[in-house]
């Protein structure tokens, strides 16, 4: 245990309050906690009971230990709705954790996670599913394209997408923690405000790159059959661009085989 | 079905369906993977990987954010790589019928998501008493019950798919009237037509980002002329 001296939030008088540095068995149980925030997801608190569960190690050490009223008054407070990207949770739980041990007031708590709700979807939301996803996907693509086997293609997108992955999920905690309630500040940092836009660029250069030569490869040999294709694709993907958002491009590609598949069937049938 | 290993599959559609939102969201559920492992099961990680990249392609426009209804690619691509990688790529109409049942399965698998979602939420009315009143048992006890209702849903839905869509596709194979060569290009062209519009769509909206798209498609087409 170390002390830190700081002000009790809310309260606008300096004050002494010893804050407890998380133990690495109770960082650990949150960190391996976190990969399940979402398990309970459901339309009536999204994630607020996966950051209950996350942070409940961590409200151990309230005053009273497990069981005593402030950790179920804690608990009970950090269970409610909730909303966030699942890695960026992270930074939530880290600096709810850091509140609650502080014992700042509950009213400055649940405004605190009420304003977390926003950025951390949006952020997240843009870096990780609209550029990082996408990015290490359209890699591994390209690394199909250029021949790559099974087990290369497999270690290339789990690799690096999880060095992402859970280094996003250990920074999140460990700012969330380190900053608390002044948590804010730090999610200015460049990677979250630039990193979107830098990732979005590589990613569109990486497509251009994958598209082709996966299409090369998963078509096999044979020049005439491949160039109607790359003709034939990059004319239905300025359609499917342009399709209306309810008529997304996996439903037409079902209609589409279905429609292929009846056809081929009548071939045989008409054949014989 | 010809040998396939109908236990050993549903446990990997159950644990690759639990990746995608449940746990631990490491996109092993993501069709590349999926797909290949389902193949490697069945003893063709190659087949497998050949019915993910081109999973993939249409995966790629669907976003897994948070509330949203989305095909649910993991349990759907082990059921698509264990179906090719035991009918073998090079049969004819094997790549349409593996695309056709994968994504069908998917779209099914989104559908169980939300249902999922539902019992979650009467789950969490169920335990509200004991969350409001900070009981740990509830809120990890909630926890849980969603973890496992997902392991299930994941289990059963590659089991059932597995059981309806083999013997379509075996039919369906034995009657098949179009040439293979043009049945691989005819799914191949169909997925990466959604991939091409899925990347104008995703990053259309980034200052400079088309530019780095026509930049990549010209060393991407050069490269597919050399390679």
């Amino acid at each position: 245990m170390t002390a830190q001296r700081h002000l009790t939030p809310g309260t606008g008088t300096a004050a002494l309050r010893v804050v407890p540095t998380l133990p690495v068995m109770i960082r650990v149980q949150i960190a391996i906690r976190l990969f399940m925030v979402q398990s309970a997801w459901n339309y009536e608190l999204l994630l607020g009971n996966g950051v209950g569960f996350c942070i409940e190690p961590a409200l151990r050490l309230l005053p009273g230990g497990k069981g005593g009223p402030a950790y179920r008054e804690a608990l009970a407070r950090e269970s409610q709705y909730f909303n966030a990207h699942p890695y960026l949770a992270a930074v939530a739980v880290g600096a709810l954790a850091k509140a609650e041990l502080e014992l700042a007031q509950p009213a400055r708590i649940e405004r605190f996670r009420t304003a977390l709700c926003g950025p951390l979807g949006s952020v997240g939301d843009r870096l990780v599913w609209a550029g990082w996803l996408p990015f290490c996907s359209l890699l591994a693509l390209a690394a199909y394209g250029l021949g790559a086997g099974p087990i290369a293609v497999l270690l290339l997108f789990l690799g690096l997408y999880n060095v992402g992955h859970v280094g996003l999920r250990a920074w999140g905690l460990s700012v969330g923690w380190r900053n608390g309630m002044r948590v804010a500040g730090a999610l200015a940092t460049p990677v979250l405000r630039e990193g979107p836009a830098h990732l979005a660029r590589a990613a569109a250069l990486v497509a251009g790159i994958a598209l082709p030569l996966a299409l090369g490869r998963a078509i096999g040999p044979g020049r005439a059959v491949l160039g109607g294709v790359v003709l034939i694709v990059a004319l239905m993907g300025t359609l499917a661009a342009r399709l209306p958002v309810w008529l997304q491009g996996w439903r037409l590609a079902l209609g589409v085989l279905a429609i292929w598949i009846a056809y081929s069937l009548a071939t045989y049938t008409v054949a014989r | 079905m010809p040998n396939v290993p109908l236990v050993s599959l549903t446990v990997l559609g159950a644990v690759l369906g639990l990746d995608a939102v449940s746990f631990p969201q490491a996109m092993l559920s993501r069709p590349i993977v999926a797909a290949t492992l389902g193949g490697a099961v069945v003893g063709d990680p190659l087949s497998g990987l050949l019915a993910g990249a081109a999973l993939e392609f249409v995966a790629l426009e669907t976003l897994p954010v948070g509330a949203s209804r989305y095909p649910e690619w993991g349990s759907a691509s082990v059921v698509g790589g264990a179906l090719i990688g035991s009918y073998g790529e090079a049969s004819p109409g094997a790549l349409s019928m593996t695309l056709f049942a994968a994504i069908a399965t998917g779209w099914i698998g989104g559908w169980t998501m939300v249902q999922l979602r539902g019992l979650n939420a009467a789950m969490a009315r169920r335990f509200r008493a004991g969350i409001n009143a900070g009981s740990p048992n509830a809120v990890v006890g909630l926890q849980f019950a969603g973890l496992f209702a997902d392991f299930l849903r994941g289990g059963a839905l590659t089991l059932v798919s597995l059981i309806v869509f083999d013997p379509l596709m075996r039919a369906a194979l034995g009657v098949w009237g179009a040439s293979p060569r043009y049945s691989r290009a005819v799914a191949i062209a169909v997925a990466a037509s959604v991939a091409s519009g899925a990347v104008w769509k995703l990053f259309r909206g980034t200052a400079n980002a088309r530019w780095y798209l026509l930049g990549g498609l010209a060393l991407g087409l050069v490269a597919m002329g050399v390679t």
